[in-house]
C-alpha cells in the first residue's frame, strides 16, 4: 500500500508500543491465574490490582469501584441491565438520549421488551441533550438515567456535570421522602484519556470505558461502580472482581489498560492539543473549498479530534470508497456503511433531513496525524465531491433539504 | 466493503453519466430515506433504446449498478430491456455483497420507470394524432 492516512481514531486506535511492551510479560511469562494461591499466580494478581489502581486514579475513583470488562459494550450492558434488574422492585423507568451508542440504545430497547419503560430524550441542533426534557421525564418510577459523555459520531460533549447536580438535588429529596434513588450512568468510551475525568465532579454512579479508544488494547474495558450501588451481575460464575464479573481475568489486557491510563494521565494535554489544531485546519479548509457542507456537532463543546460533516447531494459511502482509493480511512453515518437502510440516528436526532444525513463523513484525528495528512485530504476531497455531485440527481432544496432535479438546469 | 473488481471499475469510471435533454422517457427509482436515488433518461427510435443516461445518488453499489444497467440496455429493444432483472445486473458485475442486492433493484426499477414514462408519452402522442 502506498500512502495511508488514518482518520478514524473514534473507531479504534493503534495500541501504544509502551502498552504492548507492558502486556508481553503476561502472555507467556507471568501467565498465572490471579485466582490461584501460589506465589507465581500472585504476581498476576498484583499486576491486575496495580492496573485497577491506575484506572481509579484517572477517574478519581477508588480501586474497589473498578470492575474490568471485555470492553465498552459489556460495561454499558452491565451498567444498564445490572441497575435495571437490581432495582426493578423500586421502579421500571429508564431515561436515556436519542443519540447514545448502540451499546446503550439496543440494551434499552431490549429492556423495553422485558417490561421496562424507556424515555429517549431529544437533543438540540448541536447534539446537546435537552435538560428540561430530561427533568420533565423523571417519574417516581425512574431508577436510572444513562447519558453518554461525548458522542462518537459528532463529538459533542454532554453536560454530565449539570445532570449530576440535578440528580443530586432530586436524590436528596427522594431519600428524605423514603423513595428510591435514581442512579446515573455515563458511557465515557469516547472521553476517557481524551479529556480530564473526575467521577465525583461529574456526579455519576457508573461510568463505562474502553481501552482501544485511547491507544490501549482491544477486548478490555471497565465499569466504574460507585460504592453502595445496587447492581446485579451480568456474568455469573466464579468469585472474580468481587463477585461482580465472573470469568478469569484478561491479565495482559488489564495490564495494558492500566498502562494506557497511566500514559494518558501524563500525556492527555498533549494528546488533545495536536488533533484540535489539525481538526480546525481541516474544518476551515473544507468549508472554504466545498459549498453546501454542514458541520455537525457543537462548535466548542466537542472532542478535539472529531469532525463530522454532511456534504449535500452526495452519499457517504461513495465518498469513503473514493477516499479509500486515495489511502484515506474515514467513516460515515450513511446507511450503506452501517448495514441498515436508515442513516445515522444521531444525525437524524439533530434534525438533519435523511437525504442530507446520508452524505455524512466523519474524520476523527489522533496522535499520529500530521499537517501533510490533512493537506492531502484537503487536496483530494473537493474533486471527489465534484465528481459525485456531477452524477447526482439532487439539487438545492428548501429548508436545508434536497430536491429532485430531473428537469433542465 | 467486499466489492468485486468490476463493481469498483464501474464505480470509479461509470458509463453513460448525465441527462438527456428532450428524453423520450425519464424514470426515477429509490427512496431518499434509504439513501439510494436514481434517474434514468432514454432516447427511443423504432422501439430501440438508442441512448441512455443516468444520475445516481447512492453508495458504490448503487452507482456501479446504474452504470452497468445502462450498458446492458443500450441498443436493446423495449421488449428486451424489460427482461433485464436485478439479477442480470448483479451477475454482470460479478455479484454484489448480500446487503447491497437491493441496490440492483434500483437499476431494474429505474429502467422500467423510464420505459413506462416513454410508453405513457407515446399513448398521449397517439391520442393527439387521433
Amino acid at each position: 500500500m502506498g500512502r495511508f492516512i488514518y482518520l478514524d481514531y473514534n473507531a479504534t486506535t493503534s495500541t501504544d508500543e509502551r502498552v504492548v511492551e507492558a502486556m508481553k510479560l503476561y502472555f507467556n511469562k507471568l501467565y498465572g491465574n490471579p485466582s490461584s494461591i501460589y506465589k507465581f499466580a500472585q504476581e498476576a494478581r498484583e499486576a491486575v490490582e496495580a492496573a485497577r489502581s491506575k484506572l481509579a486514579k484517572i477517574l478519581n475513583a477508588k480501586p474497589e469501584e473498578i470492575v474490568f470488562t471485555s470492553g465498552g459494550t459489556e460495561a454499558d450492558n452491565f451498567a444498564i441491565k445490572g441497575i435495571a434488574y437490581a432495582n426493578k422492585e423500586k421502579g421500571n423507568h429508564i431515561i436515556t438520549s436519542k443519540i447514545e451508542h448502540h451499546a446503550v440504545l439496543n440494551t434499552c430497547k431490549w429492556l423495553e421488551k422485558q417490561g421496562f419503560q424507556v424515555t429517549y430524550i431529544g437533543v438540540n441542533k448541536y447534539g446537546i441533550v435537552d435538560l428540561d426534557e430530561l427533568r420533565n421525564a423523571i417519574t417516581d418510577k425512574t431508577i436510572l438515567i444513562t447519558i453518554m459523555h461525548a458522542n462518537n459520531e459528532i463529538g459533542t460533549i454532554e453536560p454530565i456535570e449539570e445532570i449530576g447536580k440535578i440528580l443530586q438535588e432530586i436524590n436528596k429529596q427522594r431519600i428524605t421522602n423514603n423513595k428510591p434513588r435514581i442512579y446515573f450512568h455515563t458511557d465515557a468510551v469516547q472521553t476517557v484519556g481524551k479529556i480530564p475525568i473526575d467521577v465525583n465532579e461529574l456526579g455519576v454512579d457508573l461510568l463505562s470505558l474502553s481501552g482501544h479508544k485511547f491507544y490501549g488494547p482491544k477486548g478490555v474495558g471497565a465499569l466504574f461502580i460507585r460504592k453502595r450501588t445496587k447492581i446485579n451481575s451480568l456474568l455469573h460464575g466464579g468469585h472474580h472482581e468481587r463477585n461482580r464479573r465472573a470469568g478469569t481475568e484478561n491479565v495482559p489486557g488489564i495490564v495494558g489498560l492500566g498502562k494506557t491510563c497511566e500514559i494518558a494521565m501524563e500525556e492527555q494535554e498533549k494528546e488533545e492539543k495536536k488533533p484540535k489544531a489539525l481538526r480546525d485546519r481541516l474544518e476551515k479548509a473544507i468549508v472554504e473549498k466545498i459549498d453546501d457542507v454542514i458541520i455537525n456537532g457543537h462548535p466548542e463543546k466537542r472532542l478535539a479530534g472529531t469532525l463530522n460533516i454532511c456534504v449535500k447531494y452526495v452519499e457517504g459511502e461513495s465518498m469513503l470508497l473514493n477516499l479509500d482509493l486515495e489511502g484515506i480511512a474515514a467513516s460515515s453515518g450513511s446507511a450503506c456503511t452501517s448495514g441498515t437502510l436508515e442513516p445515522s440516528h444521531v444525525l437524524l436526532a439533530l434534525g438533519i433531513p435523511p437525504e442530507v444525513a446520508h452524505g455524512s463523513l466523519r474524520f476523527s484525528l489522533g496522535r499520529n496525524n500530521t499537517e501533510e495528512d490533512i493537506d492531502h485530504v484537503i487536496e483530494v476531497l473537493p474533486p471527489i465531491v465534484k465528481k459525485l455531485r456531477a452524477m447526482s440527481p439532487f439539487r438545492k432544496g428548501r429548508e436545508g433539504g434536497l430536491r429532485w432535479d430531473t428537469q433542465k438546469r | 466493503m467486499g466489492y468485486s473488481e468490476k463493481v469498483m471499475e464501474h464505480f470509479m469510471h461509470p458509463r453513460n453519466v448525465g441527462r438527456i435533454e428532450n428524453a423520450d422517457g425519464v424514470g426515477r427509482a429509490g427512496n431518499p430515506i434509504c439513501g439510494d436515488i436514481m434517474a434514468i433518461y432514454i432516447k427511443v427510435k423504432d422501439d430501440v433504446i438508442t441512448d441512455i443516461k443516468f444520475e445516481t445518488f447512492g453508495c458504490g453499489a448503487a452507482i456501479a449498478t446504474s452504470s452497468m444497467v445502462t450498458e446492458l440496455v443500450k441498443g436493446k429493444t423495449i421488449e428486451e430491456a424489460l427482461k433485464i432483472t436485478n439479477r442480470t445486473v448483479a451477475n454482470a458485475l460479478d455479484g454484489l455483497p448480500p446487503i447491497k442486492m437491493h441496490c440492483s433493484l434500483l437499476a431494474e426499477d429505474g429502467v422500467k420507470a423510464a420505459i413506462g414514462d416513454y410508453k405513457k408519452k407515446q399513448e398521449l402522442k397517439n391520442k393527439v394524432k387521433l
